[in-house]
């Protein structure tokens, strides 16, 4: 048993507990971090892509020496039938600038650096421990963790849950509930490697430039979800995701989607001749802020995926994680420095701090689309994607047919799918869910 | 664009590192003759594919190429059919990239 009691304990290593982690050590906090994993980094999944303002805010230093994959200059948005793709590519030479705005990453090489200033801050990080049990006092303050690693319990004046989205510390201490099935998504992903200059030339690349694809349509099999590829130095990460609720209705298999997102004729050639080093799957939250559980309490704070912070629109989650994180860490650090105690009154601060920041500005902003995005999933992923392959094919390809009767056939085939009420109230839903 | 009955698992389980927790599983399905609706429902989503059916028509388990997602908690825990925890420390899946 460790005798000495700190000032925070951190559960788990990843983007939102590293922060907090960091944030508290560099404020000259008694921080333990505890971390199931051989390293920190080794159980953590993501695409991943790594944005630079949330870091700077806890590591402004950090292209220094940080493991960097490339930093984004083109974003490609796809729209997917089984033969084809339409695609929204944004490319911008304002990207290659001094301080780039997005890296991909590799999680596990990245995590281990971050863990490693976490450490320097002062920080006491111990890897291989599973956290089993929250220690809560007669009146259900929580005051420490028990592990498996040693007998009794480790006490701390505040516990941050930084468990990821299937924490189960939370959910066994009845602080938040399991996610449901229908507010996570189950993502696949392979890890593909080629050389530097296959990749580049793959996707019209030049030194450490990078892209991101991101692809919606018949990929997921009427499901709500997506596929992505992003770019590394020397290899490709290509998965795929839905709703795990939709994997359950229509029996689907994840590896069965991912393989033939692989082998579609838009996707192959930019993995051909590739070399698949691992292979890994994660939950994502996608329940957005309806989904938001209960964020402070007696003794305890909960942050990153284990607070369901993503925005499932944006596909945006380690920046939502790295900053709830931090902004955490302030809370607490501002409750000690008035020798406040630890309650939930006191520890309220981080909801209120958190509310001000863009984490729950755009979660909230977007409240109503996971749902409209999942009880639409057959439209908005399947028949949409046809219907605009179809109308696309039939734009370009020339045979004689005169414009304005293509017009027509375009046109009556969105209405012979959808309907002229179903055409302007899936247009209205969607406008109301974005405003 | 069909054949998936031809993607091997084990395959891509194969990339993976694992340090196996011998004896000591972290996910356990109830004893049960007829398996529910949820549990049955594992045999195509879990992304290890770790659940199987014997001949007698159960489903069974081995956390062995287990990648830690947590989709059969999320489905199975509710309905009692599992009981999940984390592996203990150290062990279970080892992501060299992640």
């Amino acid at each position: 048993m460790i005798e000495e009691k700190f000032d925070a304990i951190v559960v788990g290593a990843g983007m939102s507990g590293n922060a907090a982690a960091l944030a508290m050590a560099q404020r000259g906090m008694k921080v333990l971090q505890l971390e199931r994993g051989e390293y920190a980094g080794s159980k953590n999944v993501q695409g991943a892509i790594l944005y630079a303002d949330m870091l700077e805010k806890l590591i402004p230093d950090f292209r220094d020496d940080a493991p960097l994959e490339r930093h984004l200059v083109e974003q490609r948005f796809w729209i997917m039938d089984d033969r084809s793709h339409l695609g929204v590519h944004y490319r911008s030479e304002d990207f290659n600038e001094e301080r780039p705005n997005r890296y991909t990453i590799i999680r596990a090489q990245f995590d281990k650096w971050f863990s490693s200033k976490v450490r320097e801050a002062g920080a006491t990080v111990l890897c291989e421990t599973t956290v089993t049990e929250l220690a809560r006092d007669a009146h259900g303050k929580v005051i420490g963790v028990r592990t498996d690693r040693r007998d009794g319990e480790i006490h701390a004046d505040v516990v941050v849950l930084a468990e990821g989205v299937n924490g189960l510390l939370g959910t066994r201490a009845r602080l938040r509930e399991r996610p449901k099935p229908d507010k996570v998504a189950l993502a696949v992903k392979e890890m593909h490697f080629l050389p530097r200059e296959t990749i580049e030339a793959h996707f019209n690349l030049k030194g450490d430039e990078g892209v991101v694809v991101e692809a919606v349509g018949t990929i997921s099999r009427g499901m709500t979800g997506m596929g992505f590829i992003y770019a590394n130095k020397e290899c490709i990460s290509i998965g795929i995701g839905c709703i795990v609720a939709d994997f359950q209705r229509t029996g689907e298999t994840p590896y069965g989607l991912l393989d033939r997102f692989k082998r579609h004729p838009s996707v192959a050639p930019l993995i051909e001749g590739s070399e698949v080093k691992e292979y890994s799957a994660h939950l994502i939250p996608e329940g957005g802020y309806k989904a938001i559980p209960q964020l402070y309490g007696d003794g305890w704070v909960v942050v990153g995926d284990a607070a369901q912070l993503n925005n499932a629109i944006h596909r945006e989650g380690s920046n939502l994680a790295m900053t709830s994180g931090r902004i955490a860490a302030e809370a607490i650090v501002q409750v000690k420095s008035r020798s406040h105690p630890m309650t939930a009154a006191n520890l309220s601060v981080y909801k209120k701090m958190l509310d001000d920041s863009f984490v729950i500005k755009d979660l909230k902003k977007h409240k109503d689309m996971p749902m409209l995005m999942h009880t639409n999933s057959q439209n908005f992923f399947l028949t949409y994607p046809q219907l605009v392959s179809r109308a696309m094919q039939n734009y370009v390809r020339v045979d004689g047919t005169p414009k304005a009767e293509k017009e027509k056939v375009t046109l009556k085939s969105f209405v012979n799918a959808r309907s002229w009420t179903g055409l302007f109230g899936d247009a209205l839903r969607l406008a109301r869910a974005w405003r | 664009m069909n054949v998936e009955t031809s993607v091997r698992v084990e395959d891509k389980l194969f990339y993976n590192r694992y340090l196996v927790d011998v004896g000591r599983p972290h996910i356990k399905v109830r004893a049960h003759t007829k398996p529910s609706p949820q549990l049955l429902a594992l045999l195509k989503v879990c992304p290890a594919r770790c659940y199987e059916l014997n001949d007698k028509g159960q489903v069974e388990v081995t956390v062995d190429g287990c990648i830690e997602c947590g989709t059969c908690r999320v489905i199975g825990e509710p309905t009692g059919d599992i009981e999940w925890s984390y592996p203990r420390g150290g062990y279970g899946v080892l992501f060299k990239f992640g």
